[in-house]
């Protein structure tokens, strides 16, 4: 029992600084190191998975709050399509077939993957700091952050907000659903459509993720998907791991960051799929 | 007309610095809300490995608080660690709290809307989980 749980304690901490300096929330790596490396169940993997997207989220912002790269503006008004989403989620997964779960899961993580290697040919950050959107206006969704990489304060301006709003809701149900924060969905929705560099998107979507877990949570915390000898290390560990990870995420090039995890991505989601069809390698 | 665009910018520092303040404050009392989740479960683990059991037969979960708050009382593992994990899940729902007095205070009644917003539909979410149980 010690063992497990000194497992558990360290794959938190592990989980804890990828997940925060890849802006991810950790549960893209939970659910394929429980469910392929430890055989569990995945409908515990989703519980002990949302735990661990809420301690990474929590045990990070703390460090990006003070750096003042977030933006509590668009956090929230995207929360409203994002809490939403997961409540639908979070409601799906009772309904629907673990093997579909799977390969959602495994769909999700090639995705990811193939989105990063995107990032990686695109240049490094594009202001927008003309741009005039009434709406990004009229909500204040505007703002500015100091690059310690860049080392200077960038402007930015929001725009297509409508879209934005619309993959948030998307995001929501699959952060419910597979019990993950939906971080890659989210940083698409601010930065690829919304034009926030991907700094403050990254963090705003650290922050986010926790508030969008919270509203799928309750539904998981009174069904027993709640393994708490599991989720407790892991959830401590990570609270170590993401207060590490998020200050070196600070000084770290987003593009080294993404070439050390693209491999990784594309390994689990090929295994996950392979796992819903119940084969294993 | 030569005086609009300086009351512009002291404006926008003036909220800036209000910004900052405000996501200070947030970044405080979530810090609490962690360490005092944190203390929970380590309570509850340790309590846990101690006892080398869990308190209740395999394959028991709370369907309600009173039953979590029942188990505290009989200090059982099991109901420690869940509190524990309930107030861990509970720091994002008081960011949100935080946030809307935050907004309050700074006057922006559209974003006081907006997060009030959030925290119905997260209060809706604790709603179903407790009476549904899917």
């Amino acid at each position: 029992m010690l063992n497990s749980i000194l497992i558990m304690l360290f794959v938190g901490v592990f989980v804890g600084i990828l997940g925060s300096i890849l802006g991810i929330g950790g549960g893209m790596i939970i659910t394929p190191v429980l469910t392929l490396g430890f055989g569990l169940d995945i409908k515990y993997a989703i519980g002990a998975s949302i735990i661990a997207v809420i301690a990474t989220s929590s045990g990070a912002t703390i460090a990006y709050l003070k750096d003042n790269v977030l933006n509590l503006r668009v956090a929230m008004f995207l929360e409203i399509a994002t809490s939403i989403g997961a409540i639908v989620g979070a409601l799906l997964t009772g309904v629907v077939n673990p093997i579909f779960l799977y390969i959602m899961f495994g769909l999700l993580l090639f995705f990811s993957g193939a989105n990063m290697i995107r990032k990686l040919r695109g240049k490094q950050i594009e202001t927008n700091a003309n741009s005039d959107d009434k709406l990004a206006q009229e909500l204040k969704l505007n703002g500015s952050y100091y690059d310690k990489n860049l080392k200077k304060n960038v402007d930015y301006k929001v725009t297509n907000v409508p879209t934005g709003l619309g993959i948030m809701f998307g995001a929501g149900i699959a952060s419910g659903l597979l019990g993950i924060g939906s971080g890659a969905f989210k940083v698409i929705a601010m930065d690829t459509f919304m034009k926030m560099p991907l700094k403050p998107s990254s963090s705003t979507s650290n922050l986010m993720m926790g508030v969008t877990a919270a509203a799928s949570a309750t539904i998981y915390f009174f069904n027993g998907s709640i393994l708490p000898q599991i989720a407790v290390p892991m959830a401590l560990g990570i609270i170590v791991g993401a207060a590490v990870g998020s200050r070196v995420m600070q000084i770290m090039p987003s593009k080294l960051i993404r070439i050390i995890f693209i491999p990784i991505l594309i390994y689990l989601g090929l295994q996950m799929i392979l796992k819903g069809f119940g084969v294993s390698i | 007309m030569k005086k609009n665009p300086e009351k512009q910018t002291v404006n926008q520092n003036n909220s800036q610095s209000s910004m900052n303040r405000i996501e200070y404050t947030i970044g405080n009392i979530l810090r609490w809300g962690v360490i005092v989740s944190a203390i929970i479960m380590i309570i509850g683990l340790f309590l846990y490995i101690i006892k080398d059991s869990f308190g209740y037969p395999k394959g028991y979960y709370a369907k309600s608080f009173s039953q979590i708050i029942t188990g505290i009382i009989e200090m059982k593992p099991y109901s420690i660690m869940m509190l524990g994990i309930f107030a861990l899940i509970l720091t994002p729902v008081l960011r949100v709290i935080v946030s809307i007095y935050s907004f309050y205070k700074e006057h922006d009644h559209l974003y006081v809307i907006i997060t009030s917003v959030v925290l119905i539909i997260l209060i809706f979410s604790f709603g179903l989980g407790l009476f549904l149980h899917l």
